[in-house]
């Protein structure tokens, strides 16, 4: 992703956090168990100046409080984003973008693509793609859990969703590829071309369906109505790049970190093995674990927030992966327990705008493990040291090769 | 013992069907609700109080 290398490196994260630091790249969760003993809400200059809160109870708070943050944007870029950024309450990507009350209409309208009955009906599919993926390296001793299997689920998974045929698959890939760089390119600018030729083909995926119906989300978006008027043309585009940005990296990241924490803890793989029903409940605790995104929200107007003089247009990192490793909030948060029973974890969000893909998302995770666990019961990390993580707002394994033994 | 869900709380995360589908099922949103009365055999309290202690917005009410 995109690396300002003539940012300083940072001396104190209290007072200087920067999400895109080496340091906390590799391994943040020292860096947040600091800040939470010092300081429950960090404070940074850099990115125009922004506010990091560490703790659950903090978290909880600001993504319930509609009021007083807003989503217009919810990446961080270079700078206070001033005029740049969209009005609410709709935004370029309804709903993640928007804000009461127009928010409950654009969620509204996706939910029941999303909800658990849909989804599952995509499971045969899913399962039968990971076993594709998996035939491909099976004769190999070196497998890479991110780039040979983890990255491709959620691609296809999209590709599905959105009825896209199977000759643009290369295509698609590329898009992907580009959208999810763009979306961390601070220059709006930049940005705009480098997601020109996404929308373009976007555009004409849209005009296709409406003279081709299918059975398809980009089908079914052109066809509902709110209220009795159809959705605006940039309403049903921004919810298709919503689609594309928000399915893809976050579970791709979710299903490469639990391959990670299992070719990394042996007595968990086994585990899993002897008792596969256990997926769903560890799956639970890889999302709390090793919680791949977090979210930004802007501060709306001057206000204190516990002491601290938030201003209009400061940066929130909504850390949901910090939340999930308070010891306020979990009991032996830093241990990964594969069987934890009670796992109040915010992997997916809070309030409004819970995650609307976390069906879809642990789907894809719960088939992925079935199938890999199944294929190669027995693998481990090569070098630990070779792994590498996705820097930004989605925290992954990019590299993550792993030796399989038979 | 008795369980409903609060929907005003419930933001369709999925835990109460997922660990106690003889107790919760979800609507065309995929936000959960109690089946039936909600009523719960003595059997399924354990697990009606997990899928409360699971819920990140509390949205699941037991009854005693």
């Amino acid at each position: 992703m995109t690396t300002d290398i003539t940012k300083p490196p940072v001396e104190d994260f209290a007072t200087d956090w920067d999400h895109t630091d080496p340091t906390w790249v590799k391994n943040p969760y020292p860096i947040w168990d600091e800040l939470r003993e010092r300081c429950p809400v960090a404070h940074t200059d850099r990115y125009g100046g922004g506010w990091f809160p560490v703790t659950h109870e903090l978290v909880s708070e600001i993504a319930n409080d509609t009021d007083h943050y807003t989503s217009r944007t919810v990446v961080i870029g270079n700078g206070r984003p001033g005029d740049d950024a969209p009005p609410a309450p709709i935004g370029v990507v309804p709903p993640i973008s928007s804000d009461p009350p127009f928010h409950a209409i654009a969620r509204r309208i996706i939910l029941p693509a999303l909800a658990p009955r849909p989804v599952n009906a995509l499971e045969p599919r899913i399962r039968q793609l990971c076993n594709d993926l998996l035939d491909k390296v099976e004769q190999q001793e070196i497998v890479n859990g991110s780039s040979d299997y983890a990255q491709f689920i959620p691609a296809n998974v999209i590709e599905a969703l959105l009825g896209l045929p199977e000759e643009d698959e290369d295509l698609f890939r590329h898009f992907i590829h580009v959208a999810l760089e763009g979306v961390d390119e601070p220059d709006p600018e930049k940005r705009m071309e480098m997601f020109a030729p996404i929308e373009e083909y976007l555009t004409k995926v849209i005009e296709d369906r409406m003279v081709n119906p299918g059975d398809d989300l980009v089908t079914y978006l052109l066809n509902v109505e709110v209220e009795g008027h159809k959705l605006a043309p940039e309403h049903i585009f921004g919810t298709v790049v919503l689609v594309l940005i928000a399915g893809i990296d976050t579970t791709w990241s979710a299903i490469g970190a639990s391959l990670y924490h299992l070719a990394s803890h042996p007595e968990d793989r086994q585990r899993l093995v002897d008792d596969p029903d256990l997926i769903p409940t560890a799956i639970e605790e890889f999302l709390r674990f090793y919680a791949p995104v977090s979210m930004a929200r802007l501060v709306k107007e001057d206000f204190d927030f516990h002491g601290c003089p938030m201003k209009k247009d400061d940066w929130i990192l909504l850390g949901f992966p910090a939340a999930n490793r308070d010891p306020e909030a979990f009991e032996d948060a830093d241990k990964f327990i594969i069987d934890r029973e009670v796992n109040r974890h915010l992997a997916f969000g809070l309030g409004i705008h819970r995650c609307a893909g976390s069906n879809l998302a642990r789907l894809e995770m719960r088939v992925a493990l079935e199938e890999f666990l199944r294929r190669f019961p027995n693998f481990e990390l090569v070098d630990d040291a070779q792994v590498t993580w996705s820097q930004g707002q989605v925290r992954g394994p990019r590299n993550l090769p792993l030796r399989i033994i038979k | 013992m008795k369980v409903s869900i609060d929907p005003e709380r419930c933001q369709g995360h999925g835990r109460c069907f997922s660990i106690a589908p003889g107790l919760f099922d979800s609507d065309d949103y995929g936000n959960g609700f109690a089946i039936g009365d909600g009523v719960v055999a003595a059997a399924d309290e354990e697990l009606a109080r997990l899928a409360q202690a699971n819920c990140p917005e509390h949205a699941v009410l037991i009854e005693e």
